[in-house]
């Protein structure tokens, strides 16, 4: 929860975290040694330098510091997990949907635990998403097209394997569809952060939500076009929110071009932890105004009322969080744990 | 303490360095020296030349990376004294792909057979029309801040554009962007100086939220660069020494003295 200085609480929604295992142990192979480094370098390049972590607890941080640093450090009231597989770079693989429950089951009212599927594991992963959403209740899956598996380095939304799994998830009741956009996708001689196979998923599924986890950075002129021509587009803020930090001026025009284009109706917060974690980055968030010259430009205002909506009233929307009720069970299991 | 090192003879590796100055990221559209990423320049007695260059990370993309180590051979190759051309790309995931290709001047599909699928005409094309968009927000930009009113600008032609300014940045400006006008079609002294993506003029009340579209393309290539510099020193765990000479220093040409030592 955080309180403005009125004394206003504001109710925190994290959209995109992650319990990883990128220790030397679980590492499979040179590419995962060199995933979590590249996922260390965007850590140590953009987080303030009092937030800088040592490698080894980046690399596996575990539970305990987890929930510390969203729930008791951090703002967070309520956190999604997004699984990242990358079982061929990591021998139990990276974030998977296993890791991140066994911390979410045990707090029910924190976590909503999102899954995963493949499009290329065919009949079995429709079996697995089936026990899934048994076991898990999910409403929500995170894919990460560019994750490689066997010979293929990565499938696109728009691709028939996986309009038929997109449409068994429908039918299984999830509802949102968080699609991660990196690199290396095949073929490699396209542009690998493409994210044209979103405007066709969109269209093709508009009873689902495509929530395209960083904005499609570093993509953002094109899918500020996809966003404006799909209302079930959104678009989710880790590793854009970051660089309000350092480079504050380029954050301004970012997220600017977001409220024009898609409106602060369709922006999620997201601290991708454990890159960065949500304190430092809610403090600068609800403290930063748009500079008049980029206000004046593009006419568009980040109100106390917009910051609201992207930190935790979009989620709430989307995942059907009925925000009083949890405040009440979040002060029920704090008065218990009081007593 | 710099990764970059130089062997003699320093003429020569100064030629060099100024024709990998002329070689951008596609992406970024800035210069791969600029950017830091040529880390080595060799130059033997019988005039091969061996280049490193580094990525900001391991996964930065293949295509990308192929674009810039042609790039750089070929401008290498243009010296009139240079015999052979050497490209090494380091710590990447198709190092190993991508400096073969280039050393038997595979094309990028003959390289990646079956990972690849068609060739980089596309991307080069997608690429060099964002920098030309970027280089006409920026100067225009610059031209409505000296106070030329938009309708001005719209009806501006190429050999009018050459003389509206007479300030160095202006210029600079100006000579960046006529570098890439052709991208979009003819651009001889009569043709209008800003036109779209298509080479068509822009009728003078479009001229405005003409501009603010291409700014988004700007925004977003100057976010990427800030991105693409801070995973770099992140990776190499650099802090940059103000007093040390780097690469630009070379090509600026600092006294012999102050240049860092080879090896």
């Amino acid at each position: 929860m955080y309180k403005t200085k009125d004394g206003e609480e504001i109710f925190i929604i994290d959209g995109h975290v992650h319990l990883w295992d990128g220790s030397p142990a679980n590492q499979r192979n040179k590419h995962g040694e060199e995933f979590i480094n590249c996922f260390f370098g965007y850590h140590t390049a953009l987080s303030p330098k009092e937030e800088v972590w040592p490698r080894a607890k980046f690399e596996k941080y575990g539970a305990e510091t987890m929930y510390e640093d969203l729930f008791v450090k951090g703002y967070d009231d309520m956190a999604i997990f997004q699984p990242t597989y990358l079982k061929d770079f990591y021998k139990n693989g990276f974030n998977t949907l296993e890791q991140n429950a066994s911390l979410g089951v045990r707090y029910p009212d924190r976590f909503i635990i999102n899954g995963a599927f493949d499009p290329r594991d065919g009949e079995a992963g429709i079996a697995q998403m089936e026990e899934d959403v048994a076991k898990y209740k999910l409403k929500g899956v995170k894919l990460y097209t560019a994750e490689w598996k066997g010979d293929s380095k990565g499938y696109k939304l728009s691709d028939d394997h996986a309009k038929r799994f997109l449409e068994h998830a429908e039918k299984l009741g999830i509802k949102n569809i968080h699609v991660h956009k990196g690199p290396t996708i095949l073929p490699l001689n396209r542009d690998a952060f493409d994210v044209a196979d979103i405007d066709d998923a969109a269209t093709c599924f508009p009873n689902l939500n495509f929530i395209v986890e960083h904005c499609g950075l570093p993509r953002l002129d094109d899918f500020c076009w996809i966003g404006v021509q799909e209302p079930n587009v959104y678009g989710g803020l880790a590793v854009a929110l970051p660089f309000i930090h350092s480079r504050p001026g380029y954050f301004a025009h970012i997220i600017s071009e977001l409220l024009f284009w898609l409106g602060e109706d369709r922006l999620l917060f997201g601290s991708d932890y454990g890159i960065w974690t949500p304190k430092w980055l809610v403090d600068q968030f609800m403290t930063f105004e748009l500079p008049e010259d980029v206000r004046k430009e593009t006419g568009v205002n980040l109100s106390l009322e917009a910051k609201k909506k992207i930190l935790g009233l979009n989620a709430a929307k989307l995942y059907n969080i009925d925000i009083a009720a949890k405040k009440a069970a979040h002060s029920a299991t704090h008065s218990v744990a009081a007593e | 303490m710099s990764a970059t090192s130089f062997a003699a003879p320093a003429d020569r590796v100064s030629e060099v360095l100024a024709r990998l100055a002329t070689v951008n990221d596609p992406e970024l559209d800035e210069s791969v020296v600029e950017l830091d990423f040529v880390t080595d320049v060799t130059v033997d007695g019988d005039g091969a030349v061996s280049l490193s260059f580094r990525l900001p990370t391991y996964w930065c993309a293949a295509n990308f990376a192929f674009i810039m180590a042609e790039d750089m051979r070929n401008a290498v190759a243009a010296l009139p004294w240079v015999t052979r051309v050497s490209v090494a790309l380091g710590a990447h995931m198709y190092s190993e792909t991508i400096n073969r290709g280039i050393a038997e001047t595979q094309s990028f599909e003959t390289a990646f057979g079956d990972e690849a699928n068609g060739n980089l005409v596309q991307v080069r094309r997608t690429f060099l029309v964002k920098a030309f968009q970027r280089r006409q927000v920026a100067l225009a930009d610059h031209l409505l801040a000296a106070g030329y009113p938009p309708e001005a600008l719209a009806a501006l032609t190429i050999d009018a554009l050459r003389s509206c300014t007479n300030t160095p940045e202006g210029q600079a400006l100006v000579q960046r962007y006529l570098d890439r006008r052709d991208v979009v079609g003819e651009a001889d002294d009569e043709a209008p100086a800003f036109v779209d993506e298509h080479g068509a003029s822009v009728a003078p009340e479009a001229f405005r939220p003409h501009l603010r579209a291409l700014r988004r393309v700007a925004v977003n290539v100057e976010f990427n660069g800030a991105l693409c510099r801070g995973l770099l020193a992140a990776r190499f765990n650099e802090t940059r020494d103000d007093d040390e000479p780097t690469l630009l220093d070379f090509i600026r040409a600092v006294p012999t003295e102050k240049r860092a030592p080879t090896g």
